[in-house]
């Protein structure tokens, strides 16, 4: 193109350029999720239940009251997390499968932080657990980091592996040596933490959900306006160009991972203080796989996950509603996630049906080559 | 006129967002002749063939083949016209033989197996005919880059081509491959194959084609032939005014030894010694280049120079003092500017916009960054002071670096990196894929540079770039250095022998 041709049309559309781009970037997720609701109604219809009856039920059930919405947020606050831990990772060309086994972690860790200390004021107890937790899920996070680093393998297949590590060690310690005592419990779980360990709600806002947003804030800015969001996106998108440019690419992939493994890890432990109340294998199942479709949904973008892990953790919250007022199984809603999954991962099928044009922003790179360094 | 055009198209229009790519564009082709379509980066020749290839839709006008008219929706259709395309960068699957790359698309079955001896046959029958010699059993990946575009125009002619586009062919070549292409170019029009050859060298044009159009800011600027017009006719055609094809410089006036190489030795990703034994040194104020065929160790030795590469022995000393291998954070910060060969690859972050690229090496120094934290508006503001500068055509700084023209990027990487305090600037290739006006200016760049007391490593396969520019020459061959000569004092043919791995013995000029 010309300089001067281009140049007129950049003035020119340059006022309307801020909202082009904010609809460029939402068009294909909001698409994504009402197609996935389309689709979630016709089958609602096929299996003879009445779709506006049972959504109104899912609204209700997430939103319907302070109780809802309480309950909405609580679900909400280890998928931010999550999601966060893979858009993080994905920013340096890594796709972190492995957030549910740093969340696992983060998430025992805490437990036992959390009832093996005694004597501690509350904010300091609370902030302890956290911060091991955030340590835990950060340690093995940088396993894959390392492993990719020296060894040239995977992350998704190492990650893949890690998660079957992390849910069986965190099932051997909380049916063994970490297993609650009370007598009478023959069930796998820690002991219940101490009051002073746990993070409260304040007037039906849960606390964790405020430090989850503090977190999108902070991951932004860690990503978007300092040195090291510069040196990882540098080798996320050109990894020759960052060894050129002088940027360790080794110790950035590490810090990565790290990165990206204490966030989960923070997650796990908001989960732990803030709603189980304990550690329980099986209760925190999902939600590091469910941080892959926020991720995506929120186009990796570190505040454009709230609102996807909103949708998802809404669909958590209302689904019991749902089942109850509408009489549809509560797995629709999970049929509706991976269909909205399927959508954002395939979004050329949403921008040939809405015949949106590709923006032009810095694509994801959802892996990088099997076996290239 | 009742003449017939092996292809013709008549007032083609495409407009893309803001831009008016191809402006009413007529240009025809006759039955075996190689057209030459010469025109700036960005002045729609690739608009043109993509429009001709079915990858464009114009918004108007109309293609004949033959005088007939003719609908070309994709690729496809055009295949089907008989038209066929050699792009810029091969579309080859690297592991898969040449028969197999070659069939892909269009394989030949029996009972729902590939017959490959049958390709195999067909693929050795067309190498015959067309003299293009091949081996069907190679692996492409296996195969200098010569020889893949051969695979290439095998290829269009396995499906028919009568109309062979060939999209800047000769820019990955070395001079040896591009005579063998003319060859073979000249043979395939022989045998009735019209061939419109897209490219913005110059001298190419005159030896090969037969008619040149001229292409500028999408619209045709007019139709000549080789003895109608000269080098600086066409320059200026291209570029809209008169151009400097010659560089203008002082003898040099060459201070200090600024970096001293000695000794090295460098292996490659193979485990093969590419660089044997290699010393040599660069004064402040003077240019040496490295002349040599591409693949004689030049890459390698410019890789370890600025940190990118290990060493096996030998030793890189700037200013007095002996530098580490492989970390170009410290060559950098000793001051070496760096002009990388695939500014793709190293040069750029694409996705990132010109103002970041514009600090790429040094976005992590005040101003641009206090701590961790990240100036933006010093970025910024460094970035429309380069833009100005360094003339860089971009909309706006915050435009992503992948959406300029390839002399816009290059500019990019040259502000960045003479921009910085320097001591040696080290280039290589800095003009590959270039058009007249911007090698023109990345010339005259270079020899500033020099005169400002810099010390210049520039490292071409282009004899006449390294002829021109060097104040003194070293031959690479085989990775060693065959040669060291005053630039003055070598003709053209002779450098060309040293660098084809001629004894210096054998050079009179030089005894």
């Amino acid at each position: 193109m010309t300089s001067e041709q281009s140049s007129k049309s950049s003035s020119r559309n340059g006022s309307n350029h801020l909202l082009k781009r904010v609809w460029y970037s939402t068009s294909v997720p909001v698409f994504a999720v009402l197609l996935a609701l389309l689709i979630g109604a016709i089958i609602l219809l096929v299996s003879g239940a009445d779709p506006l009856q049972a959504y109104a039920a899912l609204i209700k059930g997430s939103f319907g009251n302070t109780e809802a919405l309480s309950r909405t947020l609580q679900k909400t606050t280890p998928l931010i997390f999550s999601g966060l831990a893979v858009a993080f990772a994905f920013k340096a060309g890594l796709f972190n499968i492995g957030a549910q086994g740093q969340l696992l972690f983060g998430a025992i860790v805490a437990a036992v932080l959390g009832f093996g200390i005694h004597g501690l004021p509350a904010v300091l107890h609370a902030s302890l657990a956290l911060l091991g937790g955030a340590f835990a899920g950060a340690l093995f996070g940088a396993i894959p980091g390392a492993l990719k680093t020296y060894t040239g393998a995977h992350e998704v297949i190492t990650t893949i592996m890690l998660n079957y590590i992390a849910i069986n060690i965190t099932d051997y310690l909380a049916d063994g040596p970490w297993k609650d005592m009370t007598p009478g419990n023959i069930v796998a779980r820690t002991p219940k933490i101490l009051d002073t360990a746990r993070i409260p709600s304040v007037a039906g806002l849960p606390l964790g959900f405020l430090i989850a947003l503090i977190f999108s804030v902070v991951t932004w800015w860690l990503l978007r306006k300092t040195t090291i969001g510069f040196e990882i996106r540098t080798v996320g998108l050109n990894p020759n160009a960052a060894k050129y440019a002088g940027i360790k690419v080794a110790k950035t992939i590490i810090l990565t991972m790290v990165l990206s493994g204490l966030l989960a890890g923070i997650g796990g432990a908001i989960e732990t203080q803030g709603v189980v109340g304990r550690y329980q294998p099986g209760f925190n199942t999902g939600l590091g796989f469910d941080g892959i479709t926020i991720a995506l949904l929120g186009k990796t973008n570190p505040i454009g996950v709230i609102p996807a892990a909103l949708i998802v953790g809404a669909m958590k919250a209302g689904s019991s509603q749902m089942q109850f007022s509408a009489g549809v199984a509560k797995e629709i809603t999970d049929v509706i996630q991976a269909l909205i999954l399927f959508f954002v991962a395939a979004d050329m099928i949403v921008r040939w049906l809405l015949r949106i044009r590709a923006a032009e922003e810095e694509k994801v790179t959802l892996s990088t080559g099997w076996g290239q360094q | 006129m009742n003449e017939t055009f092996a292809l013709e198209v008549k007032n083609i229009t495409k407009r893309f967002p803001g831009v008016l790519a191809n402006d009413r564009v007529d240009f025809n082709l006759r039955k075996g002749e190689i057209h030459a379509l010469l025109g700036e980066n960005g002045a729609g020749k690739s608009t043109l063939m993509n429009v001709i290839y079915g990858l464009y839709t114009p918004d108007d006008g109309e293609i004949f083949i033959n005088n007939q008219k003719v609908e070309i929706h994709n690729p496809h259709d055009a295949i089907h016209a008989g038209i066929g395309m050699v792009h810029q960068h091969f579309m080859l699957v690297p592991v898969f033989t040449v028969v197999e790359n070659i069939i892909l698309g269009s394989e030949i079955t029996k009972r729902t197996y590939l017959d490959l001896n049958t390709a195999s046959k067909k693929v050795k029958q067309l190498s015959h005919d067309y003299g293009l010699v091949v081996d069907p059993d190679a692996v492409v990946e296996d195969l200098p880059v010569g020889i893949q575009q051969r695979v290439e125009i095998v290829k269009a002619l396995f499906r028919d081509a009568k109309i062979l586009v060939l999209d800047e062919p000769t820019a990955v070549l070395t001079p040896q491959e591009v005579e063998d292409l003319f060859v073979v170019m000249r043979n395939l029009t022989e045998r009735g194959v019209s061939i419109v050859f897209i490219t913005h060298k110059l001298k190419e044009v005159l030896e090969i084609a037969d008619r040149i159009t001229v292409m500028r800011r999408g619209k045709v600027v007019g139709t000549t032939t080789p003895s109608e017009t000269s080098e600086a006719k066409l320059a200026e055609m291209m570029v809209g005014r008169e151009v400097l094809l010659q560089v203008e410089k002082a003898p040099a006036i060459p201070g200090d030894v600024v970096i001293k190489v000695s000794d090295l030795v460098i292996k490659d990703e193979r485990d093969l010694v590419v660089v044997k034994d290699v010393s040599f040194d660069i004064r402040a104020g003077e240019i040496l280049g490295v002349a040599g065929v591409q693949g004689n160790g030049q890459t390698e030795l410019v890789e370890t120079l600025t940190g990118l590469r290990q060493a096996e022995s030998g030793t890189i000393t700037i200013n007095g003092t002996i530098m580490p291998f492989q970390n170009p954070r410290v060559m950098i910060e000793a001051g070496i500017a760096h002009i990388p060969e695939d500014r793709m690859k190293h040069g750029l972050v694409l996705p990132y916009s010109v103002a970041d690229n514009l600090v790429l090496c040094t976005y992590y120094r005040p101003p641009f960054a206090r701590g961790i934290e990240r100036n933006i508006r010093s970025v910024y503001d460094n970035s429309e002071r380069l833009i100005e500068q360094f003339d860089i055509r971009t909309p706006s700084p915050l435009v992503s670096a992948g959406t300029l023209s390839g002399g816009n990027q290059q500019k990019v990487i040259v502000a960045r990196e003479l921009s910085r305090e320097n001591h040696l600037l080290i280039a290589n290739q800095p003009t590959r894929g270039l058009d007249v006006g911007s090698i023109e200016y990345i010339h005259k760049r270079l020899i500033e540079m020099r005169d400002s007391g810099i010390a210049v490593l520039l490292v071409s396969a282009e004899l006449d770039e390294i002829k021109s520019l060097a104040d003194r020459i070293i031959v690479m061959y085989q990775g060693n250095i065959v040669a060291t000569v005053d630039a003055d004092k070598i003709s053209r043919s002779e450098l060309g022998l040293l660098m084809a791995g001629s004894q210096v013995a054998n050079i009179p000029s030089l005894n």
